[in-house]
């Protein structure tokens, strides 16, 4: 059975659709690349899967159950972590604080503090920096360190699916690099379903997995990421000829 | 001189613990709540039983203080919550100056509530009168109230400051005024964070309610209005969304009131709000972010 499945899901702003009636499952363990340019409605249909911005239309299931218009903070709390475009970190919070945040989700079970701290630790583990710089502001950090601090952030939500909305925004290729490094070792280890929102292909076919193409609000392609970079389909849909035309 | 100082101190007092109330509920939800005056008035008349007659029916003002004290915070805190629950929670969506209008039609409705039951007429009343002895500190005469309001208000904002920081609820609270969405997306319940901030405001309307009424000795439905003025114009000049700007905005101009009053001519003493607010525009000239600016509130990049 699959994590996750978006079922004909449409997503209007008043009159404009910026996503038509699209449909996909993502299996446990699977990481799935969503790419597409500018406008192709990634980052709606990612708000929409976390609960920020409900769908016009279609529903939603996470983990068996419909999840369709309820409130991100249930959402989050059924295991599906959501890490925004463009690196929301509490700025006048202090990492470690960040990082505490996520857990609270967690405070009526038994024995929830020592599964924090070891999640903590596994955080900084996997993120040094982190711990090196765990009591200065986190609106003090450089964007990589903003983004390993997201991701580890995510991580002491204990989910089982991260969805990343453009984890390489605005950072220098090595630093990218690093990031997905470590988001590759987090799936192989902990067994992760990773949703990843890229505009370029180029990060998806490197990594390998499933990938969606998605232009002007609908799926163009889905299909293995290396097969597709070998095929002009993809060309076709990021510059937008149609059939045949060169 | 020193006299000047705790008459400074004890005024703005009242305009921190007012602006502190208007900046927590504007930090999780960006409302500017105007009836938080109403809501201090309120609880100043939880003190009372309802009568329109001209003498004050005293009632819970007639508790000792150990009980008087938690009884008007709760009563202040209670109606807090309740105006999120009935009015505010339905506005979660609203632009914030839809909220506004809200806030100010939710204080008409508890003022003229208020006046139904009271009528307009304000009364005197003593409250805790043991409070008006005079104390001699440092050479300096002054009301034992005055005292204790300046003790107690520091004694709430460090309590305040060390449940803002310490405790996890105060973790959920700074993330949720910084990005609401991105603490929801983690977990962080937004109903619960949001009437924490409306209890907490109101509690310290509440304790604001209690000096206001001791002091002057007197319960009218329009006592809060001035506070609340006052303790706005300090949360926007502290950095809407600022606590320890609303704090320190509320001491300054507390000081600033005082000093203006001993300062100036006698003749221009009747106009020492307006120099007062003169003031303030100076200050949002130089710094229309305010005196310390809110994460939350900055353009975000």
């Amino acid at each position: 059975m699959s994590l996750l499945a978006v079922s004909d899901v449409t997503i209007r702003y008043g009159r404009l659709t910026a996503v038509r009636e699209v449909a996909f499952t993502l299996a446990e363990g699977e990481i799935l690349f969503i790419t597409g340019p500018n406008g192709a409605g990634k980052s709606s249909l990612m708000r929409a899967i976390a609960g920020v911005t409900p769908p016009a239309g279609g529903r939603i299931d996470f983990g068996g159950a419909e999840i369709t218009g309820r409130a991100p903070e249930d959402i989050a709390r059924m295991g599906l972590s959501m890490v925004p475009e463009g690196r929301d970190v509490f700025g006048s919070l202090s990492i470690e604080e960040n990082l505490i945040v996520g857990t609270g989700m967690h405070t009526r079970e038994r024995g929830w503090r020592v599964r924090a701290a070891s999640a903590l630790e596994e955080v900084y583990d996997t993120f040094p920096i982190l711990k090196e710089r765990r009591h200065s502001q986190a609106g003090l950090l450089s964007g990589g360190q903003q983004q390993m601090l997201v991701i580890g952030r995510a991580l002491m939500t204990n989910p089982r699916l991260i969805a990343i909305d453009e984890p390489s925004l605005g950072l220098a290729p090595n630093i990218t690099d690093q990031v997905y490094e470590r988001l590759i070792g987090l799936r192989r280890h902990r067994k992760l379903t990773l949703l990843i929102v890229e505009q370029s292909s180029t990060r998806a076919m490197m990594v390998g997995g499933r990938m969606i193409l998605m232009r002007g609000g609908q799926i163009l392609l889905d299909g293995d990421a290396q097969a597709m970079g070998q095929s002009e389909a993809l060309q076709a849909a990021y510059f937008g000829y149609a059939e045949g035309e060169h | 001189m020193l006299q000047v100082l705790f008459d400074a101190l004890s005024l703005g007092s009242l305009y921190a613990l007012g602006a502190l109330g208007i900046a927590l509920i504007f930090g999780v939800m960006r409302l500017v709540n105007f009836a938080h005056g109403d809501v201090i008035a309120f609880a100043v008349f939880a003190l009372l039983w309802p009568s329109v007659d001209a003498v004050a029916i005293v009632f819970a003002g007639k508790m000792p203080w150990f009980l008087l004290i938690p009884f008007i915070l709760a009563v202040g805190a209670g109606l807090s919550v309740l105006s999120e629950v009935v009015v505010f929670r339905r506005f979660r969506h609203a632009s914030p100056a839809t909220m506004m209008i809200a806030s100010f039609a939710l204080g008409f409705v508890i003022r003229y509530f208020l006046l139904m039951l009271f009528s307009s007429r304000p009364k005197s009343i003593s409250l805790l009168p043991a409070l008006s002895q005079p104390v001699e500190v440092l050479g300096a005469r002054m009301p034992l109230l005055q005292l204790i309001t300046i003790v107690a208000t520091l004694v709430m904002l460090t309590g305040l400051s060390v449940f803002v920081r310490r405790t996890r609820f105060g973790l959920e609270m700074r993330a949720a005024a910084e990005n609401f969405t991105m603490a929801r997306m983690l977990g962080v319940r937004a109903n619960r964070v949001i009437m924490g901030a409306f209890a907490l405001s109101g509690a310290l309307a509440g304790a604001i309610a209690i000096i206001l009424g001791s002091q002057t000795g007197t319960v009218d439905i329009q006592m809060g209005g001035a506070v609340m003025l006052m303790a706005f114009i300090a949360t926007v000049i502290g950095g809407l969304g600022s606590l320890e700007g609303a704090v320190l905005a509320g001491f300054l101009i507390g000081a600033a009131s005082v000093v203006m009053q001993t300062v100036l001519p006698p003749e221009a003493r009747p106009f020492r709000d307006a120099f007062v607010y003169g003031a303030v525009i100076l200050v949002l000239l130089f710094r229309p972010q305010g005196l310390i600016a809110a994460r939350g509130t900055k353009e975000r990049v």
